[in-house]
């Protein structure tokens, strides 16, 4: 498996997750009333990363929205990229947030302050 | 006979932009999310307002989708239903969900609102923080972080009453004011 694509829908995220290169994007909205079950492949798909990740792993979010169901799986995603981090792969995360989008921006900086993983804040146009 | 101008008056009157009475189903709020998001674009609301109604909807409606089962116990079909309408006033939204609750669960319910109304903005961030790095998930995926979003997302007191039915059920209603993000 070289690459991890799924298409987004009105609730849930476009995902893309191209191992070959250690490029991981989370893109849309996230509001699905079960979140576990979303989010399982993907934990699943980093997992299996973690024990023939690449030298470097970037990861691009941007989220529209994402409802506080989601908040706790972006979290475990997150822990599993922290995993990877330290096991020598070095993450970098971009959280994009739209210009005058506050809440997303602090959404990020409360995840920055969990994770220990290096956070880019990048500021979107509308 | 229904009288449905009653009903009407009542909604504009109160300015009711969208009301529904009945089972909360995910189809059902993904038609609701998709009706106000046309609505607020209709209205040309500004996109810091868009967006911050459209979150606070999100977590209001599926408050709603997952505690639905919460009070069926003896009461059968009846507590499947449950109310939400969204009003505007004055320029600020109103929020409004109504639903059945076992009167054995309104402590619980009380007191968590109760803490998160007690929390000033800054102790909002660090606990949304600390339920979200050590909160358990629950099954119904909410895992409490959703009532201190809403507070910390709005800048207001959750506003709420219970209104008691009978001796095994109340009336839970919460109100939750959006008001528009440049008069805050």
């Amino acid at each position: 498996m070289e690459k991890y694509a799924i298409e987004g829908t009105p609730k849930t995220p476009t995902i893309s997750f191209d191992i070959q290169n250690g490029v991981l994007e989370i893109k849309g909205r996230s509001i699905p009333e079960n979140s576990i079950e979303f989010y399982k492949p993907l934990v699943d798909a980093l997992d299996k990363y973690s024990s023939a990740s690449k030298p470097a792993t970037t990861v691009n979010i941007q989220l529209e929205y994402f409802n506080t169901s989601s908040s706790k799986c972006i979290l475990d995603v997150f822990k599993k990229l922290e995993a990877i981090h330290k096991g020598g792969s070095a993450v970098t995360i971009n959280w994009h947030y739209e210009e005058d989008d506050e809440d997303m921006l602090e959404a990020g900086e409360d995840y920055q302050a969990i994770i220990n993983v290096p956070f880019k804040m990048v500021q979107v146009a509308e | 006979m229904i009288d449905a101008y009653n009903i009407y008056d009542n909604m504009d009157r109160n300015n009711i932009l969208l009301s529904f009475k009945g089972d909360i189903t995910s189809e059902l709020l993904t038609s609701i999310l998709q009706i106000m998001e046309n609505k607020m674009d209709n209205m040309q609301e500004e996109p810091k307002t868009k967006k911050k109604v459209y979150n606070v909807l999100v977590e209001c409606l599926q408050n709603l989708y997952h505690h639905m089962d919460d009070a069926t116990d003896g009461k059968g079909d009846k507590n499947r239903s449950a109310i939400f309408m969204i009003a505007k006033n004055n320029g600020a939204y109103n929020i409004i969900t109504g639903n059945y609750i076992l009167n054995e669960n309104i402590h619980g319910l009380k007191s968590r609102l109760d803490e998160v109304n007690a929390l000033s903005k800054d102790q909002l961030k660090d606990y949304y923080k600390s339920v979200l790095n050590n909160g358990e998930m629950s099954l119904k995926g909410g895992g409490g972080l959703g009532m201190i979003d809403i507070a910390r997302k709005t800048g207001e007191k959750l506003d709420y009453n219970f209104l008691e039915i009978d001796n095994k059920v109340s009336f839970f209603t919460l109100i939750i004011k959006v008001t528009q993000p440049q008069l805050i």
